[in-house]
């Protein structure tokens, strides 16, 4: 279910401050970040966040049709390799 | 001959029913466009007047996203989170069940008909 409008879009207290502090002194750097619930506002735009997955940081360069997107989004926690089985052993025994 | 937003309506159906063959319209909205329109959903589509198959067309037109539009906007929408980098629209692109249902078993019907898998001995029964 959607989120209530009353209480407006999510984001982390400590994550809204500090981009509004770089915002203010017209400043880019990454921003490190764990809060992955947090919303993309209008104000993240040309900001890149460095995206906690669980384990390593993804680098999250936000664009506007990004916003309303919430940060976890673009930084994927599963890695799939793909199966094992004859054709990945194949493949492994001799590299073309 | 009753032809709507490029689809031929069945004839011997009730409007309310018939409008539903468009692409876009389901019982709620075809509800909505007769009381709009004016026409009784209890009519029989052969029994349409030419002046109301034009009031239906127009009205619809106007008023709703159908077939061609719609279905172009929803492939929009979902190249749109392919291409910002979504985890949406990487299971999209992989073709497998994108709001988090399992995919362990099931999901067959986005995943379509079961592939064997090489080399994978088949339980048998002892």
């Amino acid at each position: 279910m959607a989120r209530s409008v009353k209480k407006g879009p999510f984001v982390q207290e400590a994550l809204l401050t500090k981009v509004q502090i770089l915002n203010s002194k017209n400043d880019k750097r990454v921003v490190k970040t764990w809060s992955r619930a947090s919303t993309i506002l209008p104000e993240f735009v040309g900001h890149t966040f460095a995206v906690h997955n669980g384990n390593k940081f993804v680098p999250v360069y936000v664009t506007e049709n990004m916003v309303g997107h919430k940060l976890g989004e673009f930084s994927p926690t599963r890695l799939f390799k793909g199966h094992s089985g004859k054709l990945v052993a194949d493949k492994k025994a001799k590299p073309e | 001959m009753a032809r709507i937003a490029g689809v031929d309506l069945p004839r011997e159906k009730r409007v309310e029913i018939a409008l539903t063959y468009i692409y876009g319209i389901g019982r709620p909205t075809s509800n909505r466009l007769l009381s709009d329109s004016g026409i009784s959903p209890d009519t029989r589509v052969r029994d349409l007047s030419d002046s109301e198959v034009a009031r239906l067309r127009q009205l619809i037109e106007r008023s709703t996203k159908v077939e061609g539009a719609l279905r172009t906007e929803i492939a929009m929408n979902i190249k749109r989170l392919m291409d910002i980098g979504t985890y949406r629209g990487s299971r999209h692109r992989k073709g497998l069940p994108v709001r988090g249902q399992r995919t362990h078993t099931n999901a067959r019907t986005k995943k379509g008909p079961r592939r064997a898998i090489a080399g994978k001995k088949k339980a048998t029964k002892k």
